[in-house]
């Protein structure tokens, strides 16, 4: 049916999520084509964090589907290669006893699958993603002693560890200072240059057209989507970040 | 100092510190793995809830063998586990609360079921006592080898999973977004928790288990920030305490063991609280300190903000 | 007066002493800390017992005060060094100085009257053996009274600082603001849970005390919203455990004590399975009429988003809707058909098309989301 069927990384069906009988995302339709560098943005409590962990099937949704690749199987057991994920740095204990190559070593785990266990090529694959996220000379550092910046930048090297075809991040450049935020923006075009798709969670509107040439705004439902000149614009942020009026004038 | 060495040549005292070594080496290990997953008082709960499933055993089979006795522990420890997960899960009671109220009515119903025992002609309930508060010597040889086997096994499956429950612990959505079956690793390390309280109830008991599950695993965070270190660490004061603390008991009369094994390692807590290098408190007032002076030679106040 | 009535009285007035300062204990999350300081208090017991060689020596209530208050400022004070986590500092302060009373009732029980079983475990049968007398009258047993002077202290406590105890239980950043100091409270609350622990632990032993004080008030909190009427439920539901659990256990011949907590237990089962609102059973079938509201809401929604578009043949087909949706064929029926007899959609060649009250309700919810 559709013309460029081919070139989506992923495809939404009919997604609806839902905390008790609170829907936090409803009827999302959504197709993110290959290669690109999308910014998923709305106003708090959208539903941008429950649609990336919808995408990696951490939530059970109450209808609808995620297809990567045009593929009809979206376990993830069969995807753990294809797909990294980067959580907001602030929902995991620090103080956990761990070494920064330690973490980023994780990020081969579900490649090595049950048992196995990180090889020394592991770990110069480990050192050669810290050195893409200027954090080499951190390798043996506690993880605790790190600055948000620092752990930013370790979550970074952990998924690129990954060496994925999709990238989903969950809003990296909050709590860093303004060097991360850029290196993580070079790193980002990279990915991006070599033909994997990122999807990033953000929130500072300002940025939007230099750092992504896609962009999805949704609040509960997808308000646009679709290349950032076309679809960034004042009208479309404004339904976004409230105006139910809007919707209803349409509607009648 | 004579009657120490005469002590450790003791064959019965060997059987009894060997069991008392492997209970503080398992539950040192889980105990590692129990505090990261900031889940220290389950232990409480689990381990005070096994004491009517100790008593059941006996009543229904009549047999004081510890596989029965700790079968029975077993299962009323993951009883108590289910009922509070689902009263947490089903209404707005908070988890403290219903750890608190499981953990006390179950060893209610131990009181209860034990007083019912000891009207029951013909039946000694000496032996079912000993789980209240533990009592090392009265570690039998096929104790001491079930103890083996039970650490075997509960050792094997965490080399084997090592990597797994380290990502798991850290952070289980990643774990999960990368294709591992949290739900059913979060099970088996549950489960494991609780198979390593269990065996050490007869020699520790249930009220205090749960302390051997949370402070060789505290003392050893101290010294390192590597995690197989910790687990090591952790195995290892464990296994010192629970040898010290039976040896302490069987040179002292009406020493019970649990209580003595407690406050060894809980002196190995303050020591390595204090003193431990890095995190300790000595170095940290050392720090700050030094620091005072640092700034008063720069011509500051010395005021150092407290952490 | 009977023993046995000396006993059940005995039992009840415990019970309700127990209650009132655990419905803080409760909404105020610090059950386990109660449940550490019940264990550690023994310590002080036996201090003050070797001190006085009496059990009902006042002195024990002084020597239970400071160690309970000892706990929760060593756990507190481990807590704040952050090498470890709160229920960690609990974890490992309750077993240490509980452990140095067992070793020491032990070590010294030939010598003194006083033995592991009847600290911990109490025995309630024993109660009329020990009796008050006043000018060569027996006026009953000791236990009434002392366990009587207990409820009015728990009583006057919280009658007295009501106001306060509320605030700083709901919101403790107002009541430092209006001069209140949160701190002082929760101290008052910890040696209370203290003082009650040394009051009760002859009757019910001190491992059982915190059946008592925090079964009753949980099991009232999924009966009422209210303050008040909670803390009078959970001295009812105390006092009815009480005189339930005194006849279990002489039904069987068993702890007396033992019996209460099974019953308070039982007691809390049943609420917690029949409560209307709170209760598991309304909770569960709340839960799936939630679903299917919640699913209607979901295909009306999706019509919505689909209607007039070139696959809306596809997306709101009556064979093919499920698929899309991801739902299976039994749950799809389900609401398909209610959402027919409500009048909401219509099934036009085999394609479900919206009413216009089905379009108005699906603009009305979702515009609804962004009132609150």
């Amino acid at each position: 049916m559709e013309l460029y069927e081919s070139n989506y990384a992923v495809q939404i069906e009919d997604l609806t999520v839902a905390y008790d009988a609170k829907p936090v995302l409803w009827d999302i339709d959504l197709d993110i084509p290959q290669g690109k560098l999308m910014a998923v943005i709305g106003p708090n409590g959208a539903g941008k964090t429950t649609l990336l962990k919808a995408m990696l099937g951490l939530l059970v949704p109450v209808s609808g589907t995620v297809r990567f690749f045009h593929e009809t199987d979206n376990s993830l057991r069969k995807l753990k290669n294809k797909v990294a994920y980067v959580p907001q740095s602030g929902s995991v204990d620090w103080d956990f006893p761990a070494t920064v190559l330690d973490i980023v070593l994780m990020g081969c785990y579900g490649r090595l699958g049950l048992i196995k266990r990180p090889g020394k090529k592991d770990k110069e694959a480990a050192m050669e993603c810290l050195q893409k996220v200027g954090m080499t000379e951190y390798a043996g550092r506690q993880i605790s002693q790190l600055s948000g910046g620092q752990q930013q930048r370790v979550f970074l090297a952990r998924a690129l560890m990954q060496t994925a075809d999709i990238y989903f991040m969950d809003e990296p450049f909050k709590g860093v200072d303004i060097q991360t935020e850029k290196a993580i923006v070079v790193l980002l075009k990279e990915l991006k240059e070599s033909g994997k798709t990122v999807v990033v969670v953000h929130h500072d509107l300002q940025t939007v057209p230099d750092y992504f040439d896609w962009v999805t705004l949704i609040n509960i439902k997808v308000i646009a989507s679709g290349p950032v000149e076309e679809v960034f614009h004042e009208q479309n942020l404004k339904k976004a970040y409230r105006s139910t009026g809007n919707l209803l004038k349409s509607a009648v | 100092m004579e009657a120490l060495i005469y002590l450790f040549k003791d064959y019965t005292f060997q059987t009894v510190a060997l069991g008392s070594a492997i209970l503080g080496l398992i539950s040192g290990v889980l105990g590692s793995f129990a505090v990261l997953r900031k889940q220290s008082l389950l232990g409480d709960g689990v381990s005070h809830a096994a004491l009517p499933g100790v008593v059941m055993a006996f009543i229904l089979t009549g047999s004081k063998d510890t596989e029965i006795l700790l079968l029975g522990a077993l299962i009323s420890g993951l009883i108590a586990t289910y009922f509070i997960i689902n009263i947490v899960k089903h209404t707005r009671i908070k988890f403290d609360s219903a750890l608190a109220l499981v953990m006390s009515v179950f060893f209610g119903l131990g009181l209860v079921l034990l007083t019912y025992v000891q009207k029951i002609p013909n039946s000694n309930q000496a032996g079912l006592k000993r789980f209240i508060f533990g009592q090392a010597s009265t570690l039998l040889q096929r104790d001491v080898y079930f103890m083996v086997i039970c650490g075997v096994i509960l050792l094997v499956f965490i080399l084997l999973f090592w990597k797994e429950f380290k990502l798991y612990i850290f952070d289980d959505e990643y774990a999960k977004s990368l294709g591992f079956p949290a739900h059913r690793l979060n099970l088996l390390l549950s489960f494991m928790i609780v198979m390593a309280i269990i065996t050490g109830l007869q020699t520790v008991g249930v009220i205090l288990m749960s302390a051997m599950l949370i402070a060789p695993a505290v003392a050893a965070r101290q010294w390192t920030n590597r995690f197989w270190v910790m687990v090591v660490l952790s195995a290892l004061f464990g296994a010192i305490s629970g040898i010290f603390g039976t040896a302490a008991s069987s040179l002292m009369a009406k020493l019970p063991t649990g209580p003595a094994i407690v406050v060894f390692i809980s002196g190995i807590v303050i020591f390595s609280v204090l003193f431990a290098p890095g995190r300790g408190i000595l170095q940290k007032v050392i720090h700050r300190k030094n620091l005072k002076l640092f700034l008063r030679d720069q011509g500051g106040d010395g005021n150092v903000p407290t952490v | 007066m009977s023993p046995q009535f000396e006993i059940q009285l005995v039992a009840v007035i415990v019970a309700v002493a127990c209650s009132l300062p655990g419905v803080f204990l409760v909404l105020r999350k610090m059950s386990m800390m109660s449940d550490s300081i019940t264990h550690t208090i023994l310590l002080g017991i036996v201090l003050a017992f070797f001190l006085t060689h009496d059990l009902s020596s006042p002195l024990l209530i002084v020597g239970a005060a400071l160690t309970g208050l000892a706990t929760v400022w060593l756990t507190e004070t481990m807590n704040r060094t952050k090498l470890l986590s709160e229920d960690a500092a609990i974890g490992i302060v309750f077993p240490l100085l509980f452990s140095i009373a067992i070793i020491l009732i032990t070590k010294y029980a030939g010598s003194v009257h006083l033995d592991t079983d009847s600290v911990l475990l109490g025995e309630l049968a024993f109660v009329p053996f020990n009796r008050m007398v006043l000018f060569g009258y027996d006026i009953g047993a000791k236990a009434i009274y002392s366990t009587m002077a207990l409820l009015i202290i728990n009583l006057a406590f919280i009658i007295t600082f009501f106001k306060e105890l509320k605030l700083v239980t709901f919101d403790p950043v107002l009541a430092a603001v209006v001069g209140i100091s949160p701190s002082l409270i929760h101290y008052s609350l910890m040696m209370l849970v203290s003082v009650t622990t040394v009051g009760a632990f002859e009757a019910v032993g001190s491992v059982l005390v915190v059946a008592f004080m925090i079964g009753p008030p949980v099991t009232a909190y999924l009966l009422t919203d209210n303050l008040k009427h909670m803390l009078v439920l959970s001295g009812i539901i105390g006092a009815v455990n009480g005189i339930l659990g005194f006849y279990l256990a002489v039904l069987f011949d068993v702890s007396i004590s033992g019996s209460m907590a099974v019953i308070t237990g039982l007691v809390f089962l049943t609420v917690f399975i029949t409560a209307p609102h709170r209760g598991l059973i309304s909770s569960l079938r709340r839960r799936s009429r939630q679903k299917i509201d919640f699913s209607k809401k979901t295909l009306l929604f999706h019509l919505y988003n689909h209607e007039g578009s070139e696959a809306e043949i596809q997306e709101a087909g009556v064979h093919t809707l499920a698929d899309h949706l991801h739902w299976d064929m039994g749950l799809t029926d389900k609401i398909v058909k209610a959402l027919l007899k409500e009048g909401n959609i219509i099934i036009e060649n085999d394609v479900i098309k919206m009413t216009d009250k089905g379009r108005i309700l699906s603009v009305a919810e979702y515009e609804a989301l962004f009132s609150d």
